[in-house]
């Protein structure tokens, strides 16, 4: 058994992606800033920055607050809308042998469908519904929290997008399987999980928050114990693939998510320290299967 | 393809009260260096997750170092102040785009604040003509006798009047009646914006070199944005200060934050 002949090809709503390994949405732009950094064909897919039916400005600064081995955010969907992101991104990205999962974002349901609407003529492989981003005062996390809400907008963008939907899902809720199922009702081809945690940073010369949105969302390793457990309560209650996240910058990081059942993982914040993240935790995870004689990962999903 | 490099510290000294100079073997970063551009320095260990965004202040492409003056301001830089010499760090860079040397212009006017006075060096360095630099600070100037030595007219301000004139640089340059055909300009927000309103009813064109909290300093966190409009547009834009900064012109940064 070597490295070149493991099987890495994982498959979500009938898309295959030829390893499991992919980027949380926000931390990765559409993958230019990193075509300098890394080879983009390496990766199973790339999962760009939230897309709106219009250009949102997002937030003002400070934006960003370092905490003990995270950080936080409160960005809040910058971009410059779909149809600038369908001329600019899309033929770029597709230049490399690599899926395209495109996060949707929205202040409503038609919001949400109009994007879904415009992406289906679009070639892209999946859309992720974002539901679960802290940092827009309308739309986003509201849907998330709230189970009705969450199936009635995932059914609505179900009816208007050719292409199969992931569900990103919040973990600031009181118990997230709730949440999943009510998704799974609505119709979604997969799940992903977890968003960013609400919290907070305080700067105690100026006595005042560090965020100029006071709260945002917190990343990074120090999330990784709470994103594993709901990945692995979410395994545990609905049979969908599962793309995990949340603190995951090496190999090992990435196995314990696929040990909990996530069928991908995302790199997230690990992309800010270490542009070669996702790199590290592919080789990661061949070097386990290597060390283990693993063939196939399916030998170990879920099995925790 | 662009990577983290692991580099050596020639030197790492205190200069000021919380004020260090390190200088850093970074073959294959001072050959592309420019004034005005930027490194990301990593802490060690993951509890500071995030890259320190450090401007350039000197570059010695035929050596291949760059000199970087940094500010204790926090746990990271404290880290930095503690490497000794022959020690590595890790670097990535040049990152942002420097400052647009317009070379027809013949009377440079340089105005630097605190900590925001070490990339103005690199520049002044390059600049060609009559430079006049303006420096500004709380108590304990730095880099005065470096600016002389490449032949600038330097004038201080301190806000305590430790040394020369007793207030902030904007009231020593008007008491000064300075002119000139364009400002280059680094420092606090609230320093850029008093010089850019006065630069604007001067007429004198001016760069500001930003500075904002950034998680990635490559482009892709949309962090670290500045609100501005350019010329052609109705609209206002958050824009990227790492990656379409650090420097911009001063007629295009609205300053209301």
């Amino acid at each position: 058994m070597n490295k070149e002949n493991l099987d890495l090809k994982v498959e979500i709503g009938g898309v295959v992606l030829k390893n499991p390994v992919t980027v949380a949405s926000g931390t990765f732009g559409s993958g230019r800033e990193f075509a300098e950094f890394i080879d983009l064909n390496q990766l199973g897919a790339v999962t760009v920055k939230g897309v709106s039916s219009v250009p949102w400005k997002g937030n003002p600064s400070p934006r960003i607050a370092e905490t003990y081995g995270g950080m936080l955010n409160s960005v809040g969907l910058q971009n410059p809308g779909v149809e600038e992101f369908i001329k600019n991104d899309i033929p770029f990205l597709r230049e490399f042998d690599t899926k395209i999962i495109v996060n949707i974002a929205g202040k409503t349901i038609e919001e949400y469908c109009d994007v879904a609407e415009k992406l289906s003529h679009a070639d892209i492989d999946l859309i992720e519904l974002n539901i679960s981003c802290p940092n827009v005062k309308e739309g986003g996390v509201a849907f998330g929290t709230d189970a009705k809400m969450a199936k009635e907008v995932t059914k609505e963008v179900k009816r208007h997008s050719k292409h199969p939907v992931i569900v990103k899902l919040s973990p600031n809720v009181t118990d997230i399987t709730e949440i999943a199922k009510a998704v799974v009702e609505g119709g979604a081809d997969g799940l992903s999980l977890i968003n960013t945690l609400l919290g907070m940073a305080i700067d105690i010369h100026k006595k005042r928050p560090i965020l100029a949105n006071t709260v945002g969302g917190f990343s990074g390793p120090a999330i990784k114990p709470v994103a594993l457990r709901m990945v692995y309560q979410v395994a545990k209650a609905v049979s969908l693939p599962i793309i995990g996240m949340g603190g995951i910058s090496t190999g090992e990081d990435a196995v314990e998510f696929i040990l909990a059942g996530a069928t991908a993982v995302a790199v997230g914040t690990a992309n800010f320290r270490n542009p070669r993240a996702t790199m590290d935790v592919l080789n990661g995870i061949k070097e386990y299967m290597m060390t283990y004689g693993i063939k196939s990962l399916d030998e170990i999903r879920g099995i925790v | 393809m662009k990577e983290i490099k692991h580099v050596t510290v020639l030197e790492n000294q205190m200069i000021a009260p919380y004020m260090y100079s390190m200088t850093l073997q970074a073959d294959g970063i001072a050959e592309l260096a420019k004034p005005g551009q930027f490194v990301n320095l990593y802490c060690k260990g993951e509890a500071r997750l995030l890259p320190r965004p450090i401007s350039i202040c000197e570059i010695n492409k035929e050596e291949g170092t760059i000199n970087l003056i940094y500010a204790v301001a926090g746990k990271g830089t404290e880290e930095f102040s503690h490497i000794e010499e022959g020690e590595t760090i890790e670097i990535l860079g040049p990152l942002g785009n420097g400052f647009m040397i317009d070379e027809s212009k013949r009377r440079n006017i340089v105005v630097g604040g605190g900590v925001g006075t070490p990339p103005l060096l690199e520049l002044v360095k390059q600049l060609k003509g009559e430079v006049d630099v303006y420096l500004g600070f709380r108590s304990y100037p730095i880099l005065v006798e470096e600016f002389e030595r490449l032949g600038a007219r330097v004038h201080i301000a301190t806000e305590d009047g430790s040394v020369d004139f007793k207030g902030n640089v904007l009231e020593l340059m008007k008491k000064e009646n300075v002119t000139g055909d364009i400002i280059y300009s680094c420092g606090p927000k609230p320093m850029l914006k008093a010089i850019s309103q006065w630069a604007a009813s001067q007429n004198i064109p001016m760069q500001v070199s930003l500075e904002e909290r950034m998680a990635c300093g490559i482009g892709v966190c949309v962090g670290c944005v500045c609100k501005t409009r350019k010329k052609d547009e109705e609209d206002w834009q958050h824009r990227k200060v790492c990656k379409d900064g650090p420097v911009f012109w001063s007629d295009e940064v609205i300053w209301d934050e």
